[in-house]
């Protein structure tokens, strides 16, 4: 199937149309997402961010006319190799960039990167890429997988708390998350519960935490699962009475269905809509107007690695020919983030501050993430000393 | 293990297996007249959770958004059966497993296009959102007893329905002797109609029921299409009672499973080996009591004729 082109697209095609004159090769951007299945909201909310960003340029990254070719990875790494060959061998694309989920990310990274194209992720953070699989041509707008756990383990601690529940699904990712937890967390973890990936009913779960009565639940659901054990929780009357930490499971993806069920809980992030700098506010709120919805983390990461792009191509004069050029201007993370603080690490993943957030019911009636307290300051991830690039 | 823990997670299985009666309900009904498989019944679970999720929140009022919710869900499955179904019910199975997944893809993209990828808010009347005490130290969601009562309440209308009426003789004599009816002069294109539009109605009953408790988006009928067909297989197909009978014995099976198998195991091979196991048993336990059930009985628990 041909990538489908989006709406962005055709309306630069049609703008390019116009002003006949001859433009040399555009900029051209393989953005990988997810975009059906269970999981479309995440990559819905990424993709927005980013053509949002590059609409705001006039549809110019860098100065330069730019081609966004979107394809939908289906959240299958097959299909997603598949696609990405042609991005590569048939579009010949100067950046991959997206890519909501590691497993995802794990398979496109050997073929683009082994091809010496530049990979920006939008999202995922699998350790390999960060430690001993780290690339000069990788560079991450979103976080480390594991740090968003640890935001909530450090909180944990911080907090006193003595005895804690952890609950994942029961997949790679649900461990990872239960150990990037406990690398700060030194109490007592009272039950690790595994639950089936997809589950819709978490009664027998929730009786069980109800009856050990911990300090906190700390909990790892992304997607659909999220919003069944959010509304659960609450029902089952859990959710003024057990500290709710979470990462990945309560967002302006979820809120929208969750609303009043999720007020209050918290979450472990680097970006919320209420972080308090002027290119924050402007994006959240072009955001919503474009897209009548309260942008996430997904869509401000979106953004963000758009807004790279653009300022690493500035500083090239709109060239990708010379990778050593292009790997130095991106390293030096030219773009003010929506996020402020943001600089990279050695490895290619950022450098920046994680919070503990928030849900809550705007004056608007609008259901948003809002800073409760800053956790971490400028960041380094656990797997940056294993990474040979200096 | 205290009893209040036991109480609660016994009233957890026998409501988690109400849901699933109240979609493997219309799943047996039109397996056992028709002999049709229809994948189809997942998405007319999730229209039925949008339909009353929009009908709710247009209304302001949800015993209306419920009831018109429902209405709709009677409507589109007519449509669905005029359109699609029925030139498919005199086909193969493996024709019919073809057009019915077709409409799940066509409908799944369809709610996308219209609703968008993201969960929708299923508005819950605040008098059903909280949870009461049933006894000392047991605070049980109001809302699951609600699910607990419209279940049974809808067993008892289906008993009714399938026993006591003609309608009902006519579905019973269908699942055993599909000719037979026909000869008789039945019109069985007519029966299936109905039967089909009103099992529609319980998917979409099913979907509405759910809706507070789960995501409500675009595949989440996916999931529960594959325990229903367990259910429906374990009852015996085509059979109300053993629906019933089979979907209490999976809720509570899968939920006690959930709730313990992990400190039996952990009590029977130490604690390492048991924290990989337990999650992976526990998922596993309904499909090891389907492959029971069919070893001692073939044809399900109330079976008539062999899957």
């Amino acid at each position: 199937m041909p990538p489908v082109p989006n709406r962005f697209l055709l309306a630069a095609a049609a703008a390019l149309a116009l002003p006949a004159a001859a433009v040399a090769d555009p900029v051209k951007i393989g953005f990988v997402s997810t975009l059906s299945g269970p999981s479309a909201a995440l990559g819905v909310h990424m993709r927005d961010g980013f053509l949002l960003a590059v609409k705001e340029l006039g549809g110019k990254l860098g100065g330069q006319p730019t081609d966004v070719i979107v394809i939908d990875d289906e959240l299958k790494p097959d299909v997603a190799v598949t696609k990405v060959r042609a991005l590569l061998e048939r579009d010949k694309v100067d950046v991959v960039a997206g890519v909501v989920f590691s497993n995802v990310m794990m398979a496109i990274q050997k073929p683009v990167l082994e091809n010496e194209t530049f990979l920006i992720s939008g999202n995922a953070g699998p350790s390999p890429l960060a430690g001993k699989g780290c690339s000069p041509f990788f560079f991450s707008a979103s976080y480390q997988n594991d740090q968003n756990h640890e935001v909530m383990g450090k909180y944990a601690q911080d907090k006193g708390y003595k005895r804690v529940v952890l609950m994942t699904p029961n997949y790679q990712a649900g461990k990872d998350s239960m150990a990037g937890f406990k690398r700060h967390f030194k109490g007592e973890v009272v039950e690790e519960i595994f639950t089936q990936l997809g589950q819709l009913d978490f009664s027998a779960e929730l009786a069980k935490i109800a009856a050990a009565n911990p300090d906190a639940l700390f909990t790892f659901m992304p997607g659909g699962m999220g919003v069944n054990l959010t509304k659960q929780y609450a029902q089952a009357g859990l959710a003024g009475k057990v500290p709710f930490l979470s990462a990945f499971t309560v967002d302006e993806t979820t809120l929208p269905a969750t609303q009043d069920a999720a007020a209050g809980l918290l979450s472990g992030a680097e970006w919320a809509p209420s972080i308090d700098t002027p290119e924050n506010k402007a994006f959240v709120a072009a955001y919503e107007k474009e897209y009548g919805v309260v942008p996430s983390l997904y869509a401000a990461q979106g953004y963000d690695a758009a807004k790279l792009i653009d300022g690493a191509l500035r500083q090239t004069g709109g060239k990708t020919s010379d990778k050593q050029a292009f790997r130095k201007a991106l390293a030096s993370a030219p773009f003010k983030s929506v996020r402020g603080t943001f600089a990279f690490n050695t490895n290619g993943f950022p450098l920046q501050d994680f919070y503990v957030v928030k849900a809550v019911k705007r004056p608007d009636g609008k259901f948003a993430t809002a800073v409760e307290t800053k956790v971490f300051e400028k960041a380094p991830d656990a797997y940056v000393a294993e990474c040979r690039l200096k | 293990m205290t009893a209040v823990l036991f109480v609660s997670q016994l009233l957890n299985g026998l409501q988690l297996g109400v849901i699933l009666f109240l979609v493997a309900a219309g799943l047996t009904l039109v397996f056992g007249v028709m002999d049709f498989i229809n994948l189809a019944h997942g998405v007319q679970y999730m229209l039925g959770a949008y339909l009353v999720a929009v009908l709710v929140a247009w209304s302001g009022n949800f015993a209306v958004g419920l009831l018109l919710g429902l209405l709709g869900a009677l409507v589109l499955g007519f449509v669905l059966e005029v359109l699609v179904f029925r030139h498919l019910t005199r086909r193969d199975h493996l024709e019919q497993v073809l057009g019915t997944f077709g409409v799940i893809l066509i409908v799944t993209e369809l709610v996308r296009i219209v609703f968008g990828s993201a969960p929708l808010a299923f508005p819950t009347p605040a008098a059903l959102a909280g949870s009461v005490t049933l006894m000392p130290g047991l605070n049980y969601p109001v809302w699951r007893l609600v699910i607990l009562g419209v279940g049974v309440g809808v067993a008892a209308l289906l008993w009714y329905l399938v026993n006591r009426t003609r309608l009902g003789m006519l579905v019973r004599a269908g699942s055993t002797h599909p000719e037979t009816v026909s000869a008789l002069g039945v019109d069985i294109d007519r029966l299936f109609l109905v039967v089909f539009a009103f099992g529609a109605m319980l998917a979409g009953l099913a979907g509405a029921m759910a809706g507070p408790l789960v995501s409500v988006e675009p595949t989440m009928g996916d999931r529960i299409l594959i325990v229903a067909f367990v259910v429906v297989v374990i009852g015996g197909i085509g059979s109300i009672k053993g629906a019933f009978v089979s979907a209490l014995l999976v809720g509570l099976v899968d939920t006690l499973g959930r709730a313990f198998a992990a400190d039996l195991l952990k009590a029977l091979i130490g604690k390492s080996a048991a924290a990989a196991a337990g999650p992976a048993l526990s998922s596993m336990l309904v499909y090891l009591l389907m492959a029971v059930v069919l070893s001692v009985r073939p044809s399900g628990l109330f079976g008539g004729r062999t899957a």
